[in-house]
């Protein structure tokens, strides 16, 4: 699943779809610390799922403000249009 | 009396710095009298030397003042001392009074010069380096004194600096000297490392040992002391920069160019005779350059219009007599020719430059005429001293020198008859070209008045060369004549003597009178062609063949143009092809190969999310890869 | 159980492909909800039951709802999808591809190397998982709460709409001459009143 989140990340150039990809890698690494907590029967596993999940709405929430603004400015969503920064 | 001896290098050296120093500041009149004083000083020491050392008894007929040790490494510790011997002793004496006289006639003829303070630093070094060089106890402290004298030519040629072509002049006597100063130092190299020493009587002592006569070790270590000696006398084939040298100041061309530095090759050789008594090859290559050079110089001297180089040309020639003489292992009378050469040749030199002087910086002897009447002592001493320089018989030093040189060429076992013969061809090249100049200069037509004369500074010089031109060569008398070679009795105290093999068809009287016979010839020849019927001159040279034949010994049959395209046109060449140097583009290439990494990681700017994000994904796979795999 | 496992896994997988090829957001967003639920039930098979309940409520339930909403804000209408299709082209997805199947080689290497899981049906209580939380990594919760403020108070300051008139372009541009300063200001588009 992560492999295939970072696929999506790579490919598409709307950046809805960027942030989405990203929310599935971070699902997909918080399945993981689940199943590692779960094998050694801890709860250590379900822990750090929860400061994943934390961390995970309070960069939505922000990334999406973002995307807002972004969106405002340029008219479109292209992340690619978004290059001014290049050296 | 023998402690002076440090003195004698010692004065002149201070007195140059002395002059150096303050000499912007002092009027000419003290800084003549520093400079003259000091050479003086030095004279009287060793008159006073002479006497000692011919009175006393030595052991090992030498005497050796150590100073102090120079260097001390690694078992090689050359000493900054001081032998005097037969050998030294005569060089010493010769060079320190023909300085002083030239110094003193310079401290008049030099007073309209700029940097008057200044010459006389130079002069003053030079003599303080020469005598360095002919004392010196090893090898290294000769070569100090070698590169000394070579550098004072170097400052005394291009002495008027702000006229460019003069140190083109200096820059070329430097060059050329310095390949023969290469060659030494590698046989210096190659001394130390096979025989462990450079103080010279432990050297040759220690060859006599260690090498079989013949053998590889002394050929090579004898060949390339010759290149050294060979760039510094100005013989075959390193002899282009002497005519060039006469850029500089007469009194400099006296001193350096005529009788002294251009024989440091003469001593050198003379002083490791026993290296080259164990190469008979590189014995036989002296007498050869020597034999070559003495005929190069005499057919050169013929065609150059110029005085002074006229006088250039008939030194490369006379030092060819003393390195035949030296070729066929008779020291004593190489030893004997340069002591006379001293004073003839710069007698000619110091009274060329009074006409010099006269005509108003004049040099061409076809614009001169007529001067036996303006000019009766410069006239005096220029035909005493030409007389004695191409060998006048009985009554001139020259005769006696050449005459040895002659006949020993004949009869020593490394002499030939060739040998001989081309000694004497040079007899009469040498008759011919000095009366050539002596006819055009002194008589005939009056061409260019005359507007100075000299006074008393430069006219005592003139007499005492003058005088010595005559008698210098009483000291040593053939048998035919006397037979009291006293010099080269003296000489035999240091220099081995030479063998007396084939007499046979030619007695010593027979050698004379074929030399007498030379000079007549040549004398005469002179006087037809220059003073009688000059038209005759015109038409030998006016055909194509004479024509080719005069520029070829003009330009000093070609080595200028030889060495022009050999060595000079590919360096100029490899110079403008290698502008952009190549050596450079290595390290500019570094800068370029960085300024390409830039550029290629500037593209991976490019602000693009995707892009990062790939490179991110990118390194993690690598890392990974490498966590698992390394 | 394990059957529940392998098809809830299935159906995650399945689900995720969906939602990076789709061109309509929407439809994405849709498609991620249900990765997220299905995920769910692997926590469940797993025995992690809070987690499980957790992951439906907040991640599917607030965060992904906020998604929504903010598409639904910004109306992407036919021709976003046409721009979609543009960009999409299986070209692009070549690059992207390899990286990720090398990353997948890697990783079920790895995988390979350690030792077989044994799953357990023992389920780990919201109890125990309180107990860790506020035992020892106590620490977490705080910095975890200081992030969502942070969160907050950034959402908050660049929500606001900032409203581009030209008459605001040419006031600042007068104030700005005014205050004796250039008109070279970077980026594009407005005046960046934002801090």
């Amino acid at each position: 699943m992560f492999a295939l989140g970072l696929a999506g990340l790579l490919v598409r150039r709307n950046l809805i779809f960027t942030l989405m990809s990203i929310e599935v890698m971070l699902n997909a690494a918080g399945l993981a610390f689940v199943v590692a907590g779960a094998h050694w029967w801890q709860p250590d596993g379900q822990v750090i799922f929860i400061f994943i999940l934390a961390t995970a709405a309070a960069e939505v929430s922000v990334g999406l403000a973002l995307l807002l603004q972004f969106h405002h400015q340029n008219k479109s969503l292209d992340a690619d249009a978004a290059s001014q920064m290049r050296g | 009396m023998l402690r002076l001896l440090w003195l004698i290098p010692a004065i002149p050296f201070a007195s140059s710095i002395v002059l150096a120093l303050v000499g912007a500041r002092i009027s000419k009149k003290i800084a003549a009298i520093i400079g003259v004083a000091s050479i003086a000083t030095s004279t009287v020491i060793s008159i006073l030397l002479t006497w000692s050392f011919l009175g006393s008894s030595l052991p090992k007929n030498s005497y050796t003042q150590v100073l102090w040790t120079w260097i001390n490494v690694a078992g090689f510790h050359p000493r900054i001392a001081f032998y005097l011997d037969a050998l030294s002793l005569v060089m010493i004496l010769v060079v320190t009074f023909v300085s002083f006289l030239i110094h003193l006639y310079s401290a008049e003829s030099m007073l309209e010069s700029e940097g008057y303070s200044r010459f006389f630093a130079y002069m003053n070094l030079f003599v303080a380096s020469m005598v360095t060089l002919l004392l010196a106890d090893n090898l290294l402290l000769l070569y100090l004194g070698w590169e000394g004298v070579g550098l004072c030519s170097y400052l005394l040629i291009g002495f008027w600096y702000s006229d460019f072509k003069n140190g083109l002049a200096a820059r070329k006597a430097f060059i050329v000297t310095r390949i023969g100063d290469t060659a030494m130092i590698v046989g210096l190299f190659l001394l130390f490392q096979h025989l462990g020493t450079l103080h010279i009587q432990e050297l040759m002592r220690r060859a006599t040992e260690q090498w079989p006569a013949g053998s590889a070790l002394p050929i090579a270590a004898a060949a390339l002391l010759l290149g050294g000696a060979v760039g510094k006398s100005a013989q075959l084939p390193l002899q282009t920069w002497l005519p060039d040298a006469m850029a500089g100041p007469t009194p400099t061309s006296a001193l350096i160019h005529a009788a002294t530095m251009v024989t440091a090759g003469v001593y050198l050789i003379a002083r490791t005779h026993v290296l080259f008594t164990l190469a008979p090859p590189v014995q036989l290559a002296v007498a050869i350059i020597g034999a070559a050079t003495l005929l190069l110089g005499g057919c050169s001297a013929l065609t150059q219009p110029d005085i002074k180089r006229v006088l250039a040309y008939s030194t490369v020639s006379q030092i060819g007599y003393m390195f035949l003489a030296l070729g066929v292992g008779a020291w004593a009378a190489g030893i004997f020719h340069f002591m006379t050469h001293a004073f003839f040749k710069s007698l000619l030199f110091l009274s060329a430059g009074v006409v010099i002087d006269a005509m108003h910086d004049e040099h061409n002897i076809f614009k001169m005429g007529g001067l036996r009447k303006e000019l009766p002592l410069a006239f005096v001493a220029f035909l005493v001293a030409g007389c004695s320089l191409a060998g006048l018989p009985l009554i001139t030093a020259g005769f006696y020198s050449k005459g040895l040189i002659l006949s020993e060429a004949w009869s020593s076992p490394q002499g030939s008859a060739i040998l001989w013969l081309a000694g004497v061809v040079g007899v009469f090249l040498t008759a011919l070209y000095i009366f050539r100049v002596i006819f055009l200069v002194f008589f005939g037509e009056p061409k260019t008045p005359v507007t100075k004369r000299p006074a008393y500074k430069i006219k005592i010089p003139l007499v005492v060369l003058t005088v010595l031109s005559v008698v210098g060569g009483f000291v040593n008398l053939p048998p035919v004549l006397g037979d009291e070679p006293w010099f080269t009795r003296l000489l035999h105290t240091a220099l081995p003597s030479v063998g007396q093999e084939h007499f046979g068809l030619l007695t010593e009287v027979r050698s004379e009178e074929f030399i007498t016979l030379a000079f007549l010839v040549g004398l005469g020849l002179a006087y037809v062609l220059y003073h009688r019927r000059r038209q005759w001159v015109e038409v030998l040279v006016g055909n194509r063949a004479g024509k080719a034949l005069h520029e070829f010994w003009f330009s000093g049959w070609g080595f200028d143009w030889y060495y022009d395209k050999l060595f000079v046109q590919p360096v100029m060449w490899f110079a403008r092809v290698d502008k952009s140097d190549a050596v450079d583009t290595f390290y500019n290439g570094v800068a370029d190969l960085n300024k390409l990494l830039y550029r290629g990681l500037r593209r991976t700017e490019n602000g693009q999310v995707r892009w990062y994000a790939a490179s991110i994904a990118a390194g993690t796979v690598v890392f990974v890869a490498i966590a698992l795999f390394l | 159980m394990d059957a529940m496992f392998y098809v809830a896994a299935a159906v995650a997988i399945l689900a995720t492909v969906m939602v990076i090829t789709r061109l309509n957001a929407v439809h994405a967003l849709l498609y991620l909800i249900v990765s997220l639920l299905s995920v769910a039930v692997i926590f469940y098979t797993l025995g992690a039951p809070f987690i499980a309940a957790l992951e439906v409520i907040i991640y599917a339930g607030a965060i992904m709802v906020l998604f929504v909403f903010v598409v639904m804000m910004l109306i992407l209408g036919p021709k976003t999808t046409e721009m979609e299709r543009m960009w999409l082209v299986p070209r692009m997805w070549i690059g992207p591809c390899i990286l990720s199947a090398i990353l997948i080689a890697e990783v079920a290497y790895l995988l390979s190397r350690a030792g077989v899981a044994g799953k357990g049906t023992f389920s780990v209580g919201p109890k125990k998982v309180g107990m860790t939380l506020f035992g020892p990594y106590l620490i977490g919760v705080e910095l975890a709460s200081m992030l969502l403020l942070g969160a907050l108070v950034g959402a908050y300051h660049l929500g606001k709409r900032e409203r581009l008139e030209i008459q605001d372009v040419v006031d600042s541009d007068a104030t700005r001459i005014a205050s004796g300063g250039d008109l070279v200001r970077p980026g594009v588009g407005g005046p960046s009143r934002a801090a």
